[in-house]
């Protein structure tokens, strides 16, 4: 127990990791799938930027002359982090322009629903 | 350093870049420069082959930083191998559902399709020579957007709503692999592969981090194992590989998932280390898994009634033999695995170009009563696709045979292994047997007379294209069957250069 406080950001972010995955695995709202999908990247992130983090460092900006290296915290996780959400934008405004599509076609987000219709449509 | 040494580089971006230029041209056109790239690195990628059998492997250092921090590319003898493979692959699926993705793409987007080809191929040409895990991942999504590209791009309800489950999946699978990249790298301090190897060893030397190392190992694999549609997860393999257009299917089956199980393979070798991954008891699980998903795909396809739902279905019967062969935790093992990987590409590629050349003649029909009599119809499609269910059968002569030759040999290794694999892989032959030959005897039997009445004045050829194409596959087929020893054998010599 006293592990999981001490290392708080850790925790909380596999707890969002775990919220959004299951959301993007269980939830039959397409929209709230997507939001799911947004949740568990975001808590990766999170993770990344958390351990990146060395407390009573900088971030790696050169402003007024480079300091010695013990003044900055990692940046490789913060590199990381930027690569991520680059690839999560891409896939959520994919994921959109699909749900935009199913949705004016079978008037549904269900994706359930959006299932059977296209089975019926295929069969009628 | 050799000037063959910069080809895994080249064959990269000029997958990239074709993709980028086709997005300007029209249609024709970056269906050309499509197909030249490809060519192109074809060759590109035998060099390589010569050269890493020559002169062994190498890492090329991309950018100016050395390395630990750059970023580097690796070449051996079964990237190169695994490299020409795939792009002869997708040269011919390409090449042989050319008509139909003309016909099931609106016109002013046929070139988005090349595109799409363009980009998969350089993600996967990443896949197989990347040395550093970060871009694996990047390039890992890049392949799952290509795919669903791919896809959706035919405009038909079943396509798109397959789309979006494929893309949910794969997601899940993303995700899975993001979180246990970054616990690796929190552990190991490191994203290139062989320093990463060196610490991991470190680590399992002093004995600590057991438990994070553990949960290293199962989300990646569960991670990679979900996006290559291993048994439990494979619920969006028959929508997505049954409705998308025949070139994209012949892709998806034949490449997309192989390109993630190279990886995995890559993983355990170079990072994760394989002793480690074996101690794991991970291994076992792939191995269960890989077995219930040859006996479950089997069964599933035998109950479908589509034609191409059910070569679908026996992917996942096919991709539970490659996770079986790594679950068996052998070298061997894992050689008959890689072997498996290019024997189902190939078969898998010839059965979803030929079923087009089927169904083309029973009115655009699959089920079985209509494509009764098509191999009389259509001689050569009829040939390709009793070639490609003999072959998965495990027919002598044909590449099936000696894969599953490879599985059962592999297996007797394993003393504890070997009843189980060898149990299955006869139950999961029989049940191959079953839905295939039944395929193969339907499409030669002569339709009765008011059937015949329908499909009267339909005797087809096939454009010169599908022709070429399953010609070509048929020859692929047969080397890898008869000429299997060489191809062995540098797998065998590959896996030996990547620790």
């Amino acid at each position: 127990m006293e592990a999981l406080f001490t290392n708080l950001e850790e925790t909380v972010s596999i707890i969002l990791f775990g919220i959004g995955f299951t959301m993007l695995l269980l939830h039959r709202n397409l929209i709230k799938k997507i939001m799911g999908m947004n949740i568990m990247d975001t808590a990766v992130y999170l993770f990344l930027a958390a351990k990146g983090y060395i407390k009573g460092r900088m971030v790696p900006i050169v402003t007024d002359g480079i300091q010695d290296v013990s003044a900055y915290i990692n940046p490789v996780p913060s590199g990381l982090v930027l690569t991520g959400i680059v690839v999560s934008v891409s896939t959520t405004a994919l994921m959109l322009a699909l749900t935009i599509r199913l949705y004016e076609r079978y008037g549904s987000l269900d994706l359930d629903q959006i299932l059977m219709r296209a089975k019926e449509e295929e069969r009628g | 350093m050799s000037f063959v040494q910069n080809f895994p580089f080249f064959s990269i971006i000029i997958a990239m870049f074709s993709g980028i230029i086709s997005s300007v041209l029209s249609g024709k056109k970056a269906r050309n420069l499509t197909f030249g790239a490809i060519l192109m690195i074809l060759i590109l990628s035998a060099g390589v082959l010569y050269f890493c059998n020559e002169q062994g492997s190498y890492t090329y250092m991309m950018g100016h930083f050395p390395a630990p921090w750059g970023n580097e590319i690796r070449a051996g003898v079964l990237e190169g191998l695994t490299a020409v493979f795939f792009c002869l692959v997708m040269l011919l699926s390409v090449l042989g559902g050319m008509r139909h993705t003309e016909q099931d793409i609106e016109g002013s987007k046929h070139n988005l399709f090349y595109i799409m080809v363009d980009l998969m191929l350089s993600s996967l040409l990443a896949l197989i020579y990347t040395n550093d895990l970060f871009t694996a991942y990047v390039f890992v999504e890049i392949n799952t957007i290509a795919g669903c590209g791919m896809i959706m791009i035919r405009q038909k309800g079943r396509s798109l709503s397959s789309a979006i489950r494929y893309m949910i999946l794969s997601q899940l699978g993303s995700g899975l692999f993001l979180i246990g990249l970054s616990l690796l790298y929190d552990v190991t301090g490191h994203l290139l592969m062989s320093p990463a190897k060196e610490a991991v060893a470190a680590i399992e030397a002093a004995g600590s981090y057991g438990i994070p190392m553990l949960v290293i190992m199962a989300v990646i694999s569960v991670g990679l194992a979900i996006k290559s549609g291993l048994y439990p997860f494979h619920y969006w393999i028959p929508d997505t590989y049954g409705y998308a257009t025949p070139a994209a299917s012949a892709i998806l089956s034949g490449l997309v998932s192989k390109g993630y199980i190279f990886l995995l393979i890559k993983i355990f070798y170079r990072v994760l280390g394989r002793e480690n991954v074996i101690a794991s008891q991970i291994i076992n699980v792939l191995f269960m898994f890989g077995l219930a998903g040859m006996v479950m795909g089997s069964l599933h396809a035998i109950l479908e009634r589509d034609m191409r739902r059910m070569i679908a279905f026996s992917s996942v019967a096919q991709i539970g033999y490659i996770y079986m062969g790594i679950g068996l935790g052998t070298q061997a093992g894992m050689v008959a695995a890689i072997f498996h990987i290019f024997t189902h590409s190939a078969t898998k590629a010839l059965l979803f170009i030929s079923a087009v050349g089927l169904y083309e003649v029973s009115g655009n029909r699959k089920d079985y009563k209509s494509l009764r009599g098509s191999g009389y119809r259509n001689p050569l499609a009829g040939i390709g696709f009793g070639i490609g269910a003999l072959s998965m059968v495990g027919f002598p002569m044909l590449s099936g045979f000696i894969s599953k030759l490879l599985f059962a040999t592999s297996a007797l290794q394993s003393p504890t292994k070997m009843l189980p694999t060898l149990i299955v892989l006869a139950i999961s032959t029989v049940l191959n047997a079953v839905y295939f030959l039944r395929m193969v005897i339907t499409i030669y039997s002569i339709p009765k007379e008011e059937e015949k009445r329908m499909e009267e004045g339909k005797i087809l050829a096939g454009s010169w294209n599908l022709r070429l194409a399953i010609a070509c596959f048929i020859l692929l087929n047969l080397t890898l069957g008869l000429f299997s020893q060489p191809i062995v054998k540098a797998i065998g010599d590959g896996l030996t250069m990547f620790t």
